[in-house]
Formats: C-alpha cells, sequence, structure tokens
C-alpha cells in the first residue's frame, strides 16, 4: 500500500467516524427506541386481545414485515410529498426504522409474553394483583429476558441497515464513504473501511449483550446461556 | 359457615365436569377433597376461586351471596383478597426471590411498606422452615422447597380460608413429608384449609372432613374419622381399597 492510499484512509476515517456518531448512532438510538414503545403496545395489545386495536396489530405488522425496508423508505421520503407530507431525510429515516422494526419486534414480544406460563399469572391473580402489576411485576420483566437475545440481534441488525439511509439522502457513514471515493476513487479501500466503522459498533453492540445476558441470568441457573 | 357452595354447574363443550354439587366449610375446618382422577376436584377449587368460571351456582362467603357464573371483576378481586391458593406446580414468581415471592401480594397488591411486608416475609418463611433461603431464586430450590415458599406466600396476606390443588403431587416421593408436615402445622393452628389431595394419610389424620367425589357429584361425605372406619358407599369403599 502505498503512502498516497494511507493517506486517504486515515484522512477518510475521522469522516467516517464522525457520520457515526453524528448520524448512524442518533438513528439507530431513536429508531430503536421508538421500536421498542411501538412493539410493546402492538404486543400487549394482541396479547389482552383488545379488539379492533389487535386486528390493526395485525394489519402493521402484515404491511412492514411484508414489504422491503428500502421500499418503505422510498414511499415516505420520496412518495409522501406528492401527498402534501413532506418529512426530512432524517426523521423519515427514524419513522421507518421504527416502523419496520417495531413490526418485528412486536412478534418477538408477543412470542416472549406468551412463554411466561399461565401459571404465575393465575398466582399473581390468587395473591390479589391486577392484570396491570402481574405483566409489570411478574410477565414484562421474564418475557424481556426472553426476548432479549433476539432484540440484541435486531438492534445490531439495524446499526448496518442504516446504511440503506443514504438512499434517501441521510448522510451516514456510507454516504460519507462514497463522497471521499467519489473525489480519490479507492473503491475496495474506501467501503472496507466503511464497513470496519460498522464492525465497530456491532462488536461492541455484542459484548453488550453478552454482558447484559449475564446479568438477567440472575434468576435462570448460570449454566444457560 | 364462612364458605358455602350450592349448586355448581360446569361444563368444558360437552364434557360436564361439575354436575350440581354442594360444600360448606366452617371456620377451622380442614377439608379434603378425594376422588379418581376426572372427577372435577380440581374443577371445584378453581371454580370457587374464579380461575375458571362456573357455568352456574351460588358462593356464600363470610355471609356475603355471589354467582358463581356471574361476578363483577371487582367482586372477584375483592374475594380473592382474602382467600389463597395453593397449586400443584408451585407456580412461583420465577423471576423474584423466595422472599420477594411472599412479599409481592403485600407490597403491591395490598401497598405495605417494604419494610413491614419484609418482616411479614421473613416470617412466613420461617415458618415454613426456610429461614436460610430468603434470597434464593426459585431454581436454586428444590420442589419441596419451592412449594413451600408457595404457602408462605399464600399464608402473607392472611387469608381466611386456603384452597390446596394437589399440593404434594408434583412431588418426588421423599419431598413430600416435609409439605405435608406444614400442612399439619396449619391445620393445628386453626387454620381453615380445602385440600384436594391423593395422600390418603393427610385426610385420616389431619383433616377434619372428607368429601369424595366422583364424575361431577359428591358420592360421600362427612367426618373424617367416620368416613375412613365406616364408608356408607360401594364406590368408597371400593375406592379407599385401592
Amino acid at each position: 500500500m502505498d503512502e498516497r492510499v494511507i493517506k486517504i484512509l486515515v484522512e477518510a476515517f475521522p469522516k467516517l467516524m464522525n457520520a457515526a456518531v453524528k448520524t448512524m448512532v442518533p438513528l439507530t438510538v431513536l429508531g430503536f427506541s421508538f421500536a421498542m414503545v411501538i412493539s410493546l403496545v402492538v404486543a400487549l395489545v394482541q396479547v389482552a386481545r383488545v379488539p379492533v386495536l389487535k386486528q390493526l396489530a395485525r394489519f402493521y405488522i402484515w404491511i412492514f414485515r411484508g414489504t422491503p425496508l428500502l421500499v418503505q423508505l422510498f414511499v415516505v421520503f420520496y412518495g409522501l410529498p406528492s401527498l402534501g407530507i413532506l418529512i426530512d431525510a432524517f426523521p423519515a429515516a427514524v419513522l421507518v426504522f421504527a416502523l419496520n422494526e417495531g413490526a418485528y419486534a412486536a412478534e418477538t414480544m408477543r412470542a416472549a409474553i406468551e412463554s411466561v406460563s399461565e401459571g404465575q399469572i393465575e398466582a399473581g391473580y390468587c395473591v390479589g394483583l391486577n392484570y396491570i402489576q402481574i405483566m409489570w411485576h411478574i410477565v414484562l420483566p421474564q418475557a424481556m429476558r426472553t426476548a432479549f437475545p433476539s432484540l440484541s440481534n435486531a438492534l445490531i441488525s439495524m446499526v448496518k441497515d442504516t446504511s440503506l439511509a443514504s438512499v434517501i439522502t441521510v448522510q451516514e457513514i456510507m454516504m460519507t464513504a462514497q463522497r471521499v471515493n467519489a473525489r480519490y476513487y479507492e473503491p475496495l479501500l474506501l467501503y472496507c473501511e466503511a464497513g470496519v466503522v460498522y464492525l465497530i459498533f456491532s462488536t461492541v453492540l455484542t459484548w453488550l449483550q453478552s454482558v447484559g445476558e449475564k446479568y438477567l441470568n440472575k434468576y435462570r441457573g448460570g449454566n444457560r446461556s | 359457615m364462612m364458605l358455602e357452595i350450592h349448586d355448581i354447574h360446569k361444563s368444558f363443550g360437552d364434557l360436564q365436569v361439575l354436575r350440581g354439587l354442594d360444600l360448606s366449610v366452617d371456620k377451622g375446618d380442614v377439608v379434603a377433597v378425594l376422588g379418581p382422577s376426572g372427577s372435577g376436584k380440581t374443577t371445584l377449587l378453581r371454580c370457587i376461586n374464579f380461575l375458571e368460571t362456573a357455568d352456574s351456582g351460588r358462593l356464600v362467603f363470610d355471609g356475603e351471596e355471589f354467582s358463581l357464573g356471574h361476578i363483577s371483576k371487582k367482586d372477584i378481586a375483592r374475594l380473592r383478597k382474602k382467600t389463597a391458593f395453593v397449586f400443584q406446580s408451585y407456580n412461583l414468581f420465577l423471576n423474584k426471590t423466595a422472599l420477594q415471592n411472599v412479599t409481592l401480594g403485600l407490597t403491591v397488591g395490598r401497598k405495605l411498606d417494604k419494610e413491614q411486608a419484609n418482616e411479614i416475609g421473613r416470617r412466613m418463611l420461617d415458618k415454613v422452615g426456610l429461614s436460610d433461603r430468603y434470597d434464593y431464586y426459585p431454581y436454586q430450590l428444590s420442589g419441596g422447597q419451592q412449594q413451600r415458599v408457595a404457602i408462605a406466600r399464600a399464608l402473607a396476606t392472611d387469608p381466611e380460608i386456603i384452597f390446596f390443588d394437589e399440593p404434594t403431587s408434583a412431588l418426588d416421593p421423599e419431598l413430600i413429608g416435609e409439605v405435608l408436615s406444614v400442612m399439619r402445622d396449619l391445620a393445628n393452628e386453626g387454620m381453615t384449609m380445602v385440600v384436594v389431595t391423593h395422600e390418603m394419610s393427610f385426610a385420616r389424620d389431619v383433616s377434619k372432613k372428607v368429601i369424595f367425589m366422583e364424575d361431577g357429584r359428591i358420592v360421600e361425605q362427612g367426618e373424617s374419622k367416620e368416613f375412613f372406619a365406616n364408608p356408607k358407599m360401594e364406590r368408597t369403599r371400593e375406592f379407599l381399597k385401592l
């Protein structure tokens, strides 16, 4: 590798990290946080069998799981303006990521909630708790533990999926790499460097996942993963 | 009478599980409910505590009358504050320690402050012989210990009556004794208990009354001593021989 290439890569690195910290991280944090809220509500509506809302929840999951993320980004950012709805690129990306991941996570949460034994719920009623108290103190803590590995995977996926936001003009890591490449034309190394930046973040998250699982294992027997 | 059940009926689809059954329990009574599998014993207990909704029948509790088939959630919640239930499969809250299992009904269900609840909780666990297991999670306890935590949890809310649904059926034989001995202590202290059980020795030695059920009806009932010494019905004699 000659000096020129090294110089390009060294100069590009802070730009890519900057895009990661200023765009990818907030996009992931906001998108995933909203997704968690959405998925919890959508899961609970189904578990509690709330009429009408339950059907709406199924419809929402059907739409957002059944269509590609890329299509959803295009519809919201390029499509909705024809209806007079203009959303800036970053909030549009947050919205789409939240709705898309919300649909997947809702299914994860629903399954996790339903995996808590009916007997514990009955025992909760018998000691004088109401439905909401049982959910909050008994069911959700256990469901969260069950859902944690899947949700961690989803979070790591979202970190990588934020690269798609470049197609709706969000200036994240991928777009930054493209710009640097447009000037110097070193596609192999620059895109690999972008990959390394994603890898750094997903590695940190994978490590956090194992720490989190260890902590959550306290009521489950140490030798289970 | 503390608790009376009149003419309770319950079907699951075409299967009639309870076919018009009456039951009365006095304060301090220990009632053993016996019968072959599928006779409706567990369903009876679950209907009395509204874990299942009966099709019809009346419940009188402390002189207040309720319909077993149509009762408001509020009345159910009110009744449940006076009763407790011990399950065959313990049903401990798996994310809570033994002590937290016992105190949850106090701190959350009854808004007691934590210190007070913990004190009651520790006392109840001491009572069932688990003073060295306060901070253990259910997975760290044996079946017999888990069931004793469940009994402590039932006691903590100071119920007027405790329903036991086959409390020893899920236990290894060598662990049954420790649970039965706790139940025997409770009976001696005058706790009102209705116990669905297969433990003949418990029914004979501890319970005051015995009810023998089959096909959703009571075949025979009576004072425990009399029931075992002189069973009146042919079916009862046959069952007791087993």
